[in-house]
């Protein structure tokens, strides 16, 4: 049922979604400059999906993620959430008091285990705390409910009492995922939430969403920037450059076919597990573009490789070039983009 | 025999040998780095790869007697053949002597994680870059500005005779860990230890700068040790890996060796355990628990409490030793070998 390209199965739309910061040098100040953080971004994401949103730092992942659970509120465009009834709500547009109401049905994992969790909370309390503020159950049956969800990430009851101190980086993680799906979301944004942990802890903790996905049809937004951890969980990928989408896709699409150059770039730095591998000899130079004062046109014309005078004049289209495959290049029909260098060692070698 | 008993005829640039780097805390002994053997060639780059917890970091901070408060090295040796070719035990130095800082920065040099962390903030990048040749040189300072100009252009940062008078905070993380690498490499050390050098950092400048410190080292033949938990960084970039497992070496060998045949328990299944890029799975291999704390570690294979192989009554009853499992090959696993490794003075602490 995940994975597919199509939207009738969405329970998430993401329409024209846009985020401006006022420099803090320039509050109150004339002419302030505006930082266009997110730019005009539409996705959705199916019941029983994860769609990964990937790019370097500053390219507006981590701002579209928080615009949409409303941990900052988006300047435009709507943030539309299908409830248990079917009924559609934009979330960009209800109070906060309406909001409140409705946390219990969207969820956000963050990077750093050692600072989301309140080192002031017993493990009880910090999961209990969206359930009894959300449901009003008993303590009882919020002692009940914890265990359940702590148990679903393998953690039990005999952790209840103990406080974050007492855990490793991946148990807290744990517990930030076991808070997460103590109020049964639908949909669940996960920053870079195994960018901190180690290696084979991180394999733990992405097994685990997995299993957690294909028991209750979560949703994920799985922001990162390692592009083979988001190879192993995405459904879809999203890549983002300064605020704006600039490519979207299936997993396998992406990856081996990839139809906008940035989205090349970002595959060939990708470093191999493979020491016999030839290395990519394509590097992207320079950094990301600043948002503050973004080049014209495609923000990518700088770096770009293929790059005309039109790409510097020209805001490039948002299309669909073939069906579920999105591309706001101006030559995404005419470019043969190369994909992730395959491996020449065998699969079986390293994974049985 | 071990690693470093084996060899070719040219002599290395570095050679560790039974490295101990112990922190005295009020609860007890945390044996960070508990008999560590390695050892770099001329122009070689050698990588040393664990999670967190393994000592690797400490293992690096110790080749440059950088370890304070209440770490101490214990004991082991650390070779190093200085510029004019003469022998030097860096750790029989005293961490405060003339000679000491003499081999820091001008045979030796260290590049950190954290750049923001690692430049003074209330300096010019080209003043701490210029003090190194300040310290190791006698140029006057208009040769010196000339030198830091010229490098820094050799690390990729435009506009050098601008950027040389800005502050840290004016620089975006690629460009501090490029100008990092400037004052790493200003006094054209003959060894390099880069501890997690691009793990701050976007995978596109983190393969900037990789290929720049490939590039350098071609031209300026210094040695590298990279210090990382990034298997692919060690994948592309170095001839010999080191798997560190709390405190000790458990594996060491050839790069392609170690991806093709790992032989300890713990490489084979951190191996498994990583998404490979272009090669997906649709489970991960998992290694249970985490890794156990150094304080105190009872004397037995590091890796017991999470092996899957793990032998009662064999691998808690002893450490094994580092040895010969293949050409170019050592693990330290008792299902290879019987061979335990000697107790000494510090094995009873």
């Amino acid at each position: 049922m995940s994975g597919q390209a199509s939207d009738d199965n969405a329970i998430l739309r993401v329409e024209q979604v846009s985020k401006q910061f006022v420099s803090r040098s320039g509050i109150g100040a004339r002419n302030a400059p505006v930082i266009r953080a997110v730019d005009n971004v539409s996705l959705h994401i199916n019941a029983g999906e994860t769609l990964a949103v990937v790019g370097e730092s500053g390219s507006g992942k981590s701002t579209l993620g928080r615009s949409i659970v409303r941990a900052i509120d988006p300047s435009q465009g709507a943030v539309q959430l299908k409830l248990d009834t079917g009924e559609w709500v934009d979330l960009a547009r209800l109070s906060e008091r309406q909001l409140r109401q409705l946390r219990r049905h969207f969820h956000m994992i963050f990077q750093d285990p050692y600072s989301s969790l309140d080192p002031r909370m017993t493990v009880f309390d910090i999961i209990a705390e969206p359930l009894i503020y959300n449901e009003r159950v008993s303590r009882a049956e919020a002692r009940r409910r914890v265990i359940e969800v702590l148990e679903l990430v393998g953690l039990g009851e005999r952790h209840l009492n103990h406080y974050p101190h007492a855990f490793s980086g991946g148990q807290r993680q744990r517990i930030g995922i076991a808070r997460s799906l103590i109020c049964k979301p639908r949909l669940i944004v996960c920053d870079e939430a195994v960018s901190a942990l180690d290696v084979s802890v991180q394999a733990q903790i992405l097994n685990l969403l997995k299993d957690l996905q294909q028991r209750f049809g979560l949703a994920f937004m799985f922001i990162a920037h390692d592009i083979a951890v988001v190879e192993f969980i995405a459904h879809r990928i999203a890549v983002m450059y300064v605020g704006r989408m600039v490519e979207l896709g299936e997993t396998r699409a992406i990856i081996d076919r990839p139809l906008h150059p940035y989205t090349e770039a970002l595959l060939s730095s990708v470093p191999m597990t493979d020491p016999t591998r030839e290395r990519s000899g394509k590097r992207l130079s320079g950094e990301i573009a600043s948002p503050i004062n973004p080049p014209s046109g495609c923000h990518f014309h700088p770096r770009c490789p293929y790059a005309t005078e039109r790409c510097k004049a020209e805001i490039p289209q948002w299309r669909e070039l073939e069906p579920g495959r999105f591309v706001a290049c101006h030559f995404a029909a005419e470019l043969r983009l190369a994909g992730m260098i395959q491996s020449h060692t065998p699969h079986h070698e390293l994974h049985k | 025999m071990t690693p470093s008993a084996s060899l070719k005829s040219t002599e290395p640039r570095l050679k560790v040998e039974g490295l101990k780097t112990y922190f005295f805390l009020d609860h007890g002994i945390l044996k960070a780095v508990d008999g560590v053997d390695f050892h770099v060639g001329e122009a070689e780059s050698v990588g040393i790869i664990g999670e967190s917890g393994c000592g690797k970091s400490i293992t690096a901070q110790s080749m440059l007697q950088l370890v304070r408060g209440r770490g101490q090295i214990v004991a082991g040796h650390a070779v190093l053949r200085r510029k004019q070719g003469e022998m030097v035990d860096i750790l029989s130095l005293d961490p405060d002597s003339a000679e000491m800082r003499s081999v820091r920065g001008d045979d030796a040099s260290i590049i950190f994680q954290e750049p923001m962390t690692s430049f003074s903030p209330v300096h010019t990048i080209g003043f701490q870059i210029g003090e190194m040749l300040r310290l190791h040189t006698k140029l006057s300072e208009a040769q010196i500005r000339e030198r830091v100009i010229a490098m820094l252009g050799r690390v990729g940062i435009s506009n050098p005779e601008v950027r040389i008078d800005e502050y840290p905070h004016q620089l975006s993380g690629g460009m501090r860990q490029r100008a990092m690498i400037a004052m790493a490499l200003i006094c054209h050390p003959q060894i390099v230890i880069a501890d997690e050098p691009t793990t701050a950092l976007d995978v596109t400048i983190q393969a900037q700068i990789l290929d720049l410190m490939r590039d350098l080292q071609d031209e300026l033949g210094m040695s590298i040790v990279y210090i990382t938990h990034n298997m692919a960084v060690v994948a592309e970039n170095v001839s010999r890996v080191y798997v560190m497992y709390l405190g000790r070496v458990v594996e060491t060998t050839t790069t392609e060796r170690l991806f093709k045949d790992p032989k300890h328990p713990y490489t084979q299944k951190l191996l498994r355990s990583i998404p490979h890029p272009g090669r997906p799975v649709e489970r991960l291999e998992v290694i249970e628990g985490s890794v156990p704390s150094a304080v105190d570690p009872p004397r037995r294979c590091g890796f017991f409490t999470r092996c899957p192989s793990a032998m009662a009554g064999v691998c808690d009853a002893a450490i094994p030793a580092l040895t010969k499992v293949d050409d170019e090959h050592w693990a330290r696993c008792f299902l290879l070998s019987d061979e335990k490794e000697a107790e000494d003075e510090w094995s009873s602490l």
